[in-house]
């Protein structure tokens, strides 16, 4: 493969957390509990309630939409791991109530968003974007929240 | 009642010490806690450490390099690195073992120092269990980010504003002004706070904490040995730092989710932060204090408004009453309640294994009657609670 063709393509950040590759309507990958109906996010080997611990537990695709619960707009850089863009500028860490699963997971705001608009209680939707781009200029594709 | 005494305390000012080691901060501390317990090296039967993870072996294994430190007397050493309640959990173990009738007198001590800026994820391996190294890779999320969920949570719940936010560090910036072992005394004016610059919004850098270094030791005896010493003892009452009962609501620093409420309703219903309310009500009961008897209290105000959650959590005052006991100057020394009378995070900064035990520290001077312009009248029992990486909460207790 040249270096060129490389440059082109979208990776993602992590295995397993989010459906891959890239479509229309993204969703996290959590696991469920079939014993108690709980839900996990990132995925888990066995049920997490200390009242259950049932082994057997389902990979399931999560709610795509939930509420705005609270956030916070960052505006120093992380330091690494993060990886920050070139210029670094600031960005939203958000965390979204997701109704069926009664859970709050959290992400980055997607960087189309105006961060002056995020509110408590909001509507928020799953979409996969770039985070950074890695050392063989690949683009590093993760979840993030967007008002809708 | 489970009650042990502490017989010394010791402490450097907290600040950057970059031309010292953790072992000589740690040393100064220890020093100083045996003199004021009247006490030798000799006298230490076990010692609790708490790791310090920025200094290489002598942080990791502080136990063993404090004792090398010190001079071998051939005495038991451990370490413990349980996140911002790891100073709790050196007094935790070090009565648990006074109480068991194993040891009398045992150090209890950490020192740390901090690398500066955000407090950097301990080991950068990619490991797809480390959620630490992913909520810096994926969220960017560093512990302020954290604070700042809270305290846009308490503007939505109760419309808490930045001026109220601000008004902690200007108040705490008052107390530690006059506490020598306060890495900043100077005194802060509202609009200096108001105009400082944006951090994680709703919290600007006065109104966030400094990482930084320090050392604070406190030497526990039993009670029968304490009556013996020619000290004047205070009791440790409660030191309680249980981790979250499922399901848990917080998402914490290192967490990409809360637990599923599907099949268990939360533990304490109808409350925004169960956790801290369990620790914080769980320390008191243990104690045999009720809130309205507490004198004081220093609580962990790494975020500013995180002092009025606090004050809730212990039932100083109903949620969403924080803020206006504060502007009544209810929380000043010299008011009813006066909260965090050693200036708090907000003037320290967090050296974070060593931060409950300069809190404890705080807690021992105030009831012994002896921080001079900065005593709360009176103060016969007081709490102190902090939290921080790993879902630690903690709260103790110390009385007359």
């Amino acid at each position: 493969m040249t270096k060129k063709q490389a440059a082109s393509k979208q990776v993602t950040a992590i295995e397993g957390w989010f459906t891959w590759p890239p479509s229309e309507e993204p969703h996290l990958i959590g696991s469920r509990c079939k014993s108690c109906g709980d839900y996990f996010f990132p995925k888990v080997v066995a049920c997490r309630n200390p009242n259950c611990m049932s082994k057997d537990v389902e990979e399931v695709l999560l709610s795509r939409r939930g509420k705005l619960y609270t956030y916070t707009i960052n505006y120093y850089q992380p330091p690494p791991p993060y990886i920050p863009p070139d210029p670094f500028v600031p960005y939203a860490d958000v965390v979204v109530e997701l109704e069926k699963e009664k859970m709050k997971v959290q992400a980055q705001a997607s960087s189309s968003c105006d961060l002056n608009s995020l509110k408590v209680g909001m509507e928020m939707e799953l979409v996969l974007e770039p985070l950074y781009k890695d050392s063989e200029g690949n683009e590093v594709i993760a979840w993030k929240f967007k008002p809708v | 009642m489970k009650e042990v005494a502490i017989v010394g305390i010791g402490a450097v000012r907290w600040g950057k010490y970059p031309d010292s080691t953790n072992l000589q901060l740690a040393r100064e501390a220890i020093v100083q806690a045996l003199r004021d317990a009247n006490l030798t090296w000799k006298d230490i039967e076990f010692v609790v450490a708490g790791q310090d993870a920025y200094s290489g072996y002598p942080g990791i294994s502080a136990g063993a390099a404090i004792e090398e430190e010190m001079g071998f007397t051939g005495i038991p050493a451990t370490t413990v690195q349980n996140g911002c309640a790891t100073g709790s959990y050196t007094l935790d173990i070090g009565r648990a073992y006074i109480l068991a009738g194993l040891y009398d007198i045992v150090l209890c001590v950490a020192a740390a120092r901090s690398p500066g800026g955000f407090f950097p994820t301990v080991e950068a391996g990619a490991d797809p269990s480390n959620l630490d190294f992913w909520r810096y890779r994926i969220l960017g999320k560093t512990n302020p980010s954290m604070f700042a969920y809270q305290a846009v949570r308490r503007m939505h719940n109760y419309g808490t504003t930045e001026t109220d936010m601000a008004q902690v560090k200007v108040k705490n910036s008052k107390h530690g002004s006059l506490n020598p072992l306060a890495r900043y005394q100077k005194r802060f004016a509202l609009e200096e706070v108001m105009n400082s610059a944006m951090v994680s919004y709703p919290l600007r850098l006065f109104t966030v904490c400094a990482t930084s270094d320090g050392a604070a030791a406190v030497i526990l005896c039993s009670m029968k040995t304490a009556k013996k010493l020619a000290t004047k003892p205070v009791v440790l009452a409660s030191v309680y730092s249980p981790q979250p009962k499922y399901p848990s609501l917080d998402v914490g620093l290192s967490f990409f989710s809360t637990n599923s409420t599907v099949s268990t309703p939360p533990s304490t219903p109808g409350v925004e932060r169960p956790h801290e309310y369990e620790v914080c009500h769980g320390a008191l009961e243990r104690a045999g204090v009720r809130p309205e008897e507490l004198d004081f209290a220093e609580v962990y105000d790494i975020s500013t408004p995180m002092e009025f959650d606090w004050m809730e959590d212990i039932g100083i005052c109903k949620p969403g009453e924080g803020e206006k006991l504060m502007w009544e100057g209810a929380t000043t020394i010299g008011g009813r309640i006066p909260i965090n009378p050693s200036g708090g995070v907000s003037s320290f900064g967090e050296a974070y294994p060593a931060q409950a035990l300069v809190q404890v520290h705080e807690l021992v001077t105030q009831v012994r009657g002896a921080a001079g312009p900065r005593q709360v009248e009176g103060a016969k029992v007081g709490i102190a609670a902090n939290k921080g990486l790993g879902q630690y909460i903690s709260a103790i207790v110390v009385k007359k």
